[in-house]
């Protein structure tokens, strides 16, 4: 990837005695899609806070582009933000939203009203300069609170979980939308959420957090298939949680079984965790699989059935499209690729 | 039974009405009369507006009221704003017990605010007069503005000032921007309720004055003492200001929306008009 434009460096925060960030080491790049996921308290929009301005921290340093700016006030860095609620002025008309940060900056008036129409073009608000900002939906406040942060040509736009309040099908429009929208300006977005999907499906780069500390930083992909411990495991996506040890290199016993894998680098009988995704464990015929067990439940979610299969050591949650009744006996079957082997977590 | 009771309504209406409003008109018929008399209407004459008009004592109070209610709630209404705004940012606690310590002044009774203030400007030697009056004009019309706009602050969204900041303006534009525009009718509130305070206050300013300072309201109370129709005048003239005022700020609002809508839709018509010569070329 290209060069870092924004850089933490042991970043704490504390509030009151409370420490809500301890020791954050995170680099973001130009023209990326970086997203803070988390559960709320995690700290991840008090990270978002610190790089706007609107917080200083109580450790550590944040340079962009290389020189640190923990106390440069947020009216002058290259930072804009779209707030939670938005933020929008009430009192002003769309125009004048998008206009405000060109107006303080006395551009020319007539330079203003091209930027402010090109701008709602991008985001899809052609021909609404003079609409009243409270009269608008949640979707098109959305619009109007992007192109206010964007048409200051920022380095970097922070996006607070600007789509929590909007619902789900417009969600799923406006993250096509965002992406789209951060192509074409082709600068920086950190996105803060703690939606797993809206994480999965937009970003370059995930940054998991929880607690104040960074989990796991990734790609989707690698976060989703290659969870660093329970936690990550836990929140991105479904997961069968199995607590084993490592024999050797790509073999690992777990449920008093050994079972091939692909994982190495651990050291011999390590304790470790495995994780077995829903959608990756298959129903067999009970003698062709090592793992054997009843099926003690059955739920229909749309896409697929989520089946509860019980073994004589734990219950395996699966995801299928076949339909098995309850109280079939029926084996498990899942390849060497499908288990994944992480660390113990160390508390 | 329905019917009666709708009845007894308007009766009961009829009534409060004319006991707010008689005596009012009572005092504005009276300024006419041409005799000294307060109880029998001899005749229509501008005498007494022309007493009030030669009266040095009655125009100078009606100088100092003035100039007093103007500049106490100005001052009033910067201080009451920005206690106000730094309240809203302050620990909860806080934010409380100044609120309530804010209340005491309001709910205090006037005597004792009086005294109190008279007092302290005899201990602290302050020849009483004119600034002893403006002074405590400010500190009584102050609490008023806070409560009025102490609310408008706090049902603001947090964020309004960051996003202000975040743009570009510094703290003090993202005050006068956003801050500011945004608590308006808030202010406007406290001004009015401070401007109204300062200019019927009596209790206060005549315990607070000396020098022979006076305003309306001490006048007006030396004058009682003996029959002066001259009252009638001026009770008719700060009648006929306020129905005024109210009037305007309740018509003028309206009127401003109304010339919006107007504009509008002249917007609109003019939109249309340049899509149709569009689809003519």
């Amino acid at each position: 990837m290209s060069n870092k434009i924004i850089e933490l460096k042991g970043l704490t925060k504390n509030f009151d005695d409370q420490q809500v960030l301890k020791g954050i080491d995170l680099n973001i790049y130009e023209n990326e899609f970086l997203t803070l996921l988390g559960p709320s308290g995690c700290g991840k929009t008090t990270i978002l806070r610190i790089i706007a301005g609107f917080e200083e921290p109580s450790k550590g340093e944040l340079l962009f582009n290389g020189i640190d700016i923990s106390k440069v006030p947020p009216y002058k860095r290259e930072i804009n933000t779209v707030f939670q609620k938005y933020a929008l002025f009430p009192f002003l008309n769309v125009h004048d939203n998008v206009a405000f940060g060109l107006n303080l900056k006395k551009v020319d008036k007539s330079v203003v009203d091209q930027k402010v129409s090109r701008m709602l073009k991008l985001v899809g608000l052609e021909g609404f300069e003079k609409r009243d900002v409270t009269l608008l939906s949640g979707g098109q406040q959305q619009r109007v609170a992007i192109a206010r942060a964007l048409v200051n040509e920022p380095k970097v736009l922070l996006l607070d979980e600007p789509l929590g309040a909007l619902d789900a099908k417009l969600r799923k429009e406006m993250q096509f939308e965002l992406k789209k929208i951060q192509k074409e300006v082709g600068i920086t977005f950190i996105f803060v959420t703690h939606d797993q999907e809206e994480a999965l499906s937009m970003s370059d780069t995930v940054v998991v957090m929880n607690n104040g500390i960074i989990q796991q930083i990734g790609s989707p992909e690698d976060i989703y298939n290659e969870p660093e411990n329970r936690f990550v495991a836990n929140f991105i996506g479904d997961s069968n949680i199995i607590e084993g040890n490592m024999i050797r290199d790509c073999l690992v016993c777990f449920d008093g079984i050994e079972f091939p894998c692909v994982d190495k680098g651990f050291k011999e009988n390590e304790e470790v965790e495995v994780v077995l995704r829903p959608e990756d464990i298959d129903i067999v015929e009970p003698e062709k699989s090592k793992l054997k067990g009843t099926v003690a439940s059955i739920v229909f979610k749309g896409v697929h059935y989520e089946i509860i299969v019980k073994t004589d050591r734990r219950d395996y949650k699966i995801h299928t499209t076949d339909y098995h009744e309850v109280g079939k006996s029926v084996g498990l079957s899942f390849t060497d690729e499908d288990i994944h082997v992480m660390y113990t977590m160390e508390n | 039974m329905k019917k009666r009771g709708k009845i007894g309504s308007i009766i009961y209406i009829a009534i409060c009405f004319a006991f707010f409003y008689i005596p009012i008109i009572v005092t504005m018929v009276f300024s006419f009369n041409s005799s000294k008399s307060l109880t029998r209407f001899t005749g229509f004459s501008l005498r007494w507006y022309q007493a009030l008009v030669e009266d040095r004592d009655i125009m100078s109070a009606v100088g100092v009221s003035l100039s007093i209610a103007v500049i106490a709630t100005a001052v009033a209404t910067v201080l009451g704003t920005i206690t106000a705004i730094g309240l809203s940012r302050n620990r909860k606690v806080v934010k409380e017990w100044l609120i309530n310590v804010n209340n005491i002044p309001i709910m205090n009774p006037e005597i004792v605010t009086a005294i109190g203030l008279m007092i302290l400007f005899s201990s602290m030697k302050i020849q009483r007069g004119y600034v002893t009056m403006l002074l405590a004009h400010i500190c009584f019309c102050t609490p008023y503005v806070i409560t009025s706009v102490y609310p408008k602050v706090r049902s603001l969204d947090p964020n309004l000032a960051n996003a202000a900041m975040d743009l570009g303006a510094t703290p003090f534009q993202a005050l006068t921007k956003v801050i500011v525009p945004m608590i308006k009718p808030g202010i406007y509130a406290g001004m009015l309720l401070s401007f109204t305070m300062s200019l019927d206050d009596f209790v206060i300013s005549y315990f607070v004055t000396g020098n022979g300072v006076a305003n309306i309201s001490i006048v007006v109370y030396n004058m009682t003492k003996r029959t002066n129709p001259t009252i009638n005048a001026l009770s008719a003239i700060v009648i006929v200001i306020i129905i005024v005022t109210l009037l305007i700020v309740n018509l003028v609002p309206e009127a401003v929306k109304k010339r919006q809508e107007k504009r509008v839709e002249k917007n609109k018509r003019m939109m249309q008009e340049n899509m149709d010569s569009r689809k003519l070329d």
